[in-house]
């Protein structure tokens, strides 16, 4: 009996990836700027040939959102975001403007975080919170916040169309085999693992869903479930919380440590920043 | 005066099904079959089939299609299709399947729907807690035994 469950099992499998991969687009161009959506898995993903943006799995409607950034509802909050670039906040009257002459200085910064700094993980969030209260003598932004998430999502746009490229070696890698482990293991009521949703089932349906390989290359990204930009701790939350499971706190350890090794997953594909979400 | 009497009925009935409960820790699997009703109280396959589709209680479409359901929108992938399934399996190999799928179908997706510990970091509100009662495994049991040809 359960050879024959598991062989049917197997051919809705390939039916549902295949209604996926309908979609034969290698890669997009958006403002000029080229983007690939396919690569090869690094040799460290074991269970995958092939990583895939998500943009791929998501309806023609959705994806032509990102297709043009005046149709890209996320740039409303970049535009908020120029404003806070440019605003004197703090005890040393200085603005992110007052030290760095032009955002373009950022581009590749967002493909290789997070990265090990001082024996921990530093996110993009990290940095700015960092910049915030030793140079300008500002109060840190909550971390998984609308002010925050927009200037992740203005300074990551700086590296559209580079690829992903974080560190899992070296002082990396005890973070990423954390990462790997958090990544593997079942939690909550639903006792489900990220693995047995976006690697073993990309490409299925899931109820109204269709499943993507859960890549973080696109964030923060804005989803039209709740019309703002959305974080990749606040996404890792939102996925715990589905399966019933306490989620950890955005900005914790241990979902640093699951950044970098989602991140990771992705190495080759370029940054999307702000992608478009359902 | 009639209607008291059925009310009467009704808590008797009740009150029987709790004494007969199995307790989630105690469920007997002969393989990944369990044989006997976890209530002693027949299934309702209609309750079983608001059950299936609710979201908050089996959501098994989420995984399954089912043609039975066919007025109903977005039927998952992730599991085989349901159609069919009573001729395929036994009543005792559904409802193992439904208690606790491990014990039938090694390092599956498919969630326990009887099994109220042994979780890891379980929502606050879900701790010790079954995802169905033992009744409503019973009606979703009744409910798949009506999917046959
Ligand atoms: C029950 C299935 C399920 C599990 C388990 C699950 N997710 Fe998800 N996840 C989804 C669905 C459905 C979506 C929305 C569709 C999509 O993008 O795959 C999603 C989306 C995502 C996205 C956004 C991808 C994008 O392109 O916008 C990320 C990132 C993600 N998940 C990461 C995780 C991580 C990390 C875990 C484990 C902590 C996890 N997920 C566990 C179902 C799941
Ligand atoms: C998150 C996904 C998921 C959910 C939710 C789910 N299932 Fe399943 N189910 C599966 C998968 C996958 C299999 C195939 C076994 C395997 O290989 O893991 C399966 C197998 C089965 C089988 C055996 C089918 C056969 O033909 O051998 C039955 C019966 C079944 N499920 C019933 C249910 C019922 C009833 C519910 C809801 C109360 C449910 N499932 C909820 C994923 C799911």
């Amino acid at each position: 009996m359960r050879t024959v469950t598991t062989l049917l099992a197997a051919s809705a499998l390939l039916l549902g990836a295949g209604a996926a991969v309908a979609d034969d687009h290698d890669r997009i161009e958006i403002d000029g700027v080229v983007l690939t959506l396919r690569a090869p898995a690094p040799a460290y993903l074991e269970n995958m040939d092939e990583v895939m943006s998500g943009w791929l799995f998501r309806s023609e409607e959705t994806q032509a959102l990102q297709l043009d950034d005046f149709d890209n509802p996320a740039f409303v909050f970049l535009d908020q975001a120029m404003d806070d670039w440019s605003r004197v906040e703090g005890s040393e009257g200085k603005s992110c403007a007052s030290c760095h002459e032009d955002l373009s200085g950022f581009a590749g910064l967002k493909t290789v975080l997070p990265r090990v700094v001082d024996g921990g993980l530093q996110t993009m969030e990290d940095i700015i919170n960092a910049e915030r209260v030793n140079r300008m003598g500002a109060e840190p932004l909550k971390y998984d916040s609308a002010a925050m998430n927009r200037m992740v999502a203005l300074i990551g746009l700086q590296s559209r169309g580079m690829p992903m490229n974080v560190a899992v070696d070296g002082d990396a890698a005890p973070f990423w085999e954390q990462g790997r482990e958090l990544y593997y293991t079942r939690v909550g009521q639903l006792d489900m693992a990220c693995a047995n949703c976006h690697e073993d089932n990309y490409g299925n349906m899931i109820r109204a869903d269709r499943l993507s390989q859960g890549q973080i290359n696109g964030f923060p990204v804005y989803r039209l479930k709740n019309a703002k930009l959305n974080s990749v701790h606040g996404r890792f939350k939102g996925c715990m919380k589905n399966i019933r499971a306490t989620p950890y706190k955005p900005g914790s350890e241990e979902f640093k440590a699951l950044e970098l090794y989602v991140a990771s997953r992705g190495n080759g594909l370029s940054v999307e920043t702000p992608s478009v979400r359902n | 005066m009639k209607h008291t009497g059925v009310m009467l009925a009704v808590v008797a009935f009740a009150s029987a099904a709790t004494a007969a409960e199995i307790a989630p820790q105690d469920v007997v699997f002969e393989g990944g079959a369990v044989a006997g009703s976890l209530t002693g109280v027949p299934g309702d396959p209609a309750s079983g089939r608001k059950i299936f589709l609710n979201r908050k209680k089996g959501n098994c479409l989420a995984c399954h299609a089912n043609a039975d359901l066919a007025d109903q929108p977005f039927h998952g992938e992730v599991g085989p299709p349901l159609d069919g399934v009573a001729d395929r399996l036994s009543e005792a190999e559904i409802r193992g399947i439904l208690v606790n799928s491990k014990m039938t179908f090694e390092d599956t997706i498919m969630p326990a729907f009887y099994r109220d510990e042994g979780f890891n970091r379980p929502l606050e509100k879900f701790k010790g807690k079954t995802i169905l009662t033992a009744q409503e495994v019973e009606d979703v049991v009744a409910y798949l035994l009506t999917l046959g040809e």
